[in-house]
């Protein structure tokens, strides 16, 4: 078990590094420099700005630096390989294991990618939790309510929900909502930035949008991992043994139904990291989804890079997280291994 | 089957009668379709697409106007749609443009007509490259196992920790402004990126599949017989596996149409297309994105394509649940 757990946590190096690699090389090869804007900087800027930020090393490898050290009369080999990796791609490689995503090139290097990262990512990960919580207190009882009461109104009007849920993109129903919550009620995106500190109201409604998919999925799998253990023969000896109507809903069928609903907590996550790139667009959340798309607009090389990395970091943690856990939940998948 | 010589005698002719009478034979194709009839909602989501493709088809006949022909002096900025009356002459709703106008005068209505083209394209081409990479890979890994399952086994790992939509952004950002970036208005783009990371899924699906099928007996007693990995893989294999590709083909539809409207929406999509006569000339995910910056002085700007985007995708997601249920019934989430 501990083998197992070590593998797949350890699983998580080469995809970041694939990430990161992929996600580097697309971006050099964008349009553009970093410095690049609608009034061209004179060549002497670009020059000292690029030494400032090693981007006039090269590429791959630099044999050059080797040279330089071998000239000095260096001959440790850790030094030499450092110098030989003393590239673009290899020091940004290496910056990405310690956390550092190197400066915005949009703001001249006055901040770090990380530092950005730190300050924005508060209100999504509030945002996300809002939504996580909605998800899990709205959908599970809707899936548990419409299997019990299985082809009644409350089971039709539950599952019409859901289907509209799992299937309208967040973004649609999100700029739905608020077109018709403004013509008709008078809200606007909260724009202050002070109402977005603590958990105030301002994270009630971009939440609850970006939670709505992920809740419509949670009841549409209860309500048929709930179907599928009503039929089950325990279920007819709890029901036979004498244990109260409530008790086989709640110890039976409900702790087995859980189980696949773990599953999805995993592509839940990417979800909702992804809906909050959306989300905090059309309500004008500070956070760091909005703060990717307005680097995509200001061209923000690094920032997009580092954002991306950083997102999918946290997309492979939770993938790991759930996998893992299903062997702690579920003794019969533990067994198969 | 029933034609029974009038010489036999008689219970036969009963027991032949009463055999055809319980059952005609059925293939499991028209079985599977008379499922999917059942299904009502999966029929109204089949009647709507198909609705849909004539709308796109012959949008030139339908559109009342042209989508891109900008006449504010005509159609005035920001008219409201048709039923809505507005103090001012210029924005009062009238019946030439059903949806009113935009800021620069466009038909919103025709504008509509026209998005159906680039949603249906977007949403089926991509499907279509997606299949024909992922099957025969994944039938590969399945059948042959080896180096090439293992290397598909690690990618679709890769490919899961990379969010989609991240890795869409990065793609357009990276080669949206070179030339290949902008062939077709930058479809030509969307397409290769919606196959390159959607291809992967598909072929885990079937390299499942085709895991579980070739320790089947019917495909033993094939090898058996002396079948070649060829003719096991598409005679026997492939037929088999059929059920959960279409259903997967129909998941994938819905979700390049919502990675089309999410990508424009960021403006790093589709580029407008300002040729009068242009055969993709706008997107709904366009249309949301104009529509967002002007929904306080013409809210149908962005009520109609954001309409438009939540039936479709509900529709395809209807038509998957029910071929879900008619192909393969062992999953019923």
């Amino acid at each position: 078990m501990f083998g197992y757990v070590l593998r797949r946590t350890l699983w998580i190096v080469p995809v970041v590094v694939t990430v990161a690699a992929v996600t580097f090389f697309l971006m050099y090869r964008a349009p553009g420099g970093p410095w690049s804007q609608e009034k061209p900087l004179p060549a002497s800027t670009v020059r000292t700005l690029n030494a400032k930020f090693g981007l006039d090393k090269p590429l791959w490898i630099n044999p050059e630096a080797v040279q330089a050290k071998r000239d000095d009369g260096v001959n440790n080999p850790l030094t030499l390989g450092r110098a030989y990796l003393d590239s673009q791609f290899f020091n940004y490689m290496i910056g990405v294991f310690r956390f550092d995503l190197g400066p915005s090139y949009a703001s001249k290097g006055a901040e770090t990618v990380q530092s950005v990262i730190i300050q924005k990512f508060p209100v999504s990960a509030k945002i996300g939790l809002v939504g996580i919580i909605f998800a899990i207190v709205v959908g599970l009882p809707l899936g548990v309510v419409s299997a019990l009461r299985q082809n009644t109104w409350i089971d039709y009007a539950s599952l019409f929900t859901s289907t509209i849920g799992v299937s309208v993109p967040t973004f649609v129903s999100g700029l739905l909502l608020l077109l018709f919550l403004s013509q008709n009620f008078g809200v606007s995106p909260v724009r202050r930035p002070e109402a977005w500190e603590g958990l105030g109201r301002a994270y009630l409604l971009p939440g609850i949008v970006l939670g709505l998919g992920t809740m419509s999925y949670i009841a549409r799998l209860t309500r048929a991992s709930m179907l599928e253990v009503k039929r089950q023969d325990y279920l007819r000896t709890a029901r036979a043994k004498g244990v109260a109507p409530q008790g086989v809903v709640r110890s039976h069928m409900l702790r087995n139904a859980l189980i696949p609903i773990i599953t999805i907590l995993g592509p839940a996550a990417a979800d909702l990291v992804t809906g909050s790139i959306i989300i905090e667009t059309i309500f004008s959340a500070p956070g760091l989804g909005r703060e990717f798309v307005d680097s995509i607009s200001k061209r923000d090389y690094s920032m997009i890079m580092g954002t991306a990395i950083f997102y999918s970091v946290l997309i492979a943690i939770a993938n790991v997280t759930v996998d893992l856990s299903y062997g702690f939940i579920d003794p019969r998948i533990r067994v198969r291994r | 089957m029933a034609t029974v010589a009038p010489t036999a005698p008689a219970l036969d002719q009963q027991a032949e009668v009463s055999l055809s009478r319980v059952r005609a034979s059925r293939s499991l194709r028209s079985d599977a379709w008379r499922q999917f009839r059942r299904n009502k909602m999966a029929m109204v989501g089949l009647g709507y697409l198909i609705f849909l493709s004539f709308v796109a088809i012959f949008a030139p006949a339908i559109a009342p106007n042209n989508p891109v022909q900008t006449d504010v002096r005509v159609a005035g900025k920001y008219r409201q749609a048709a039923w809505i009356e507005n103090p001012n002459p210029a924005k009062s709703g009238t019946w030439d443009y059903p949806l009113g106008t935009d800021g620069i005068g466009r038909d919103v209505f025709s504008r509509l007509v026209y998005g159906t083209r680039i949603s249906l394209v977007v949403g089926f081409i991509p499907m279509v490259v997606i299949l024909l990479i992922g099957v025969p890979i994944g039938l590969a890994a399945g059948f042959a196992g080896g180096w090439l399952d293992n290397a598909l086994m690690r990618l679709t790992d890769i490919v899961y920790a990379f969010p989609a939509l991240l890795f869409f952004i990065i793609m357009q950002i990276s080669l949206g402004d070179t030339g290949f970036g902008r062939l077709l208005n930058g479809l030509v783009l969307l397409f290769v990126t919606l196959s390159i990371v959607n291809w992967t899924g598909v072929a885990r699906l079937v390299r499942g599949e085709t895991l579980a099928l070739k320790e089947k007996e019917f495909v033993e007693a094939a090898r058996a017989s002396g079948a070649g990995a060829g003719r096991l893989i598409t005679r026997h294999i492939l037929p088999n596996a059929l059920g959960p590709i279409i259903v997967a083909g129909a998941f994938i539809v819905p979700g390049a149409i919502i990675a089309e409207a999410v990508l424009t929406y960021l403006g790093i999509g589709l580029r407008p297309d300002v040729n009068l006569n242009a055969p993709f000339p706008t997107s709904w995910g366009q249309m949301i994105q104009d529509g967002q910056k002007s929904y306080r002085n013409q809210s149908w700007i962005l009520i109609a394509p954001s309409v438009a985007v939540a039936l479709i995708t509900l529709s395809f997601t209807f038509v998957g649940d029910g071929l879900r249920d008619a192909l393969d019934p062992r999953e019923n989430a």
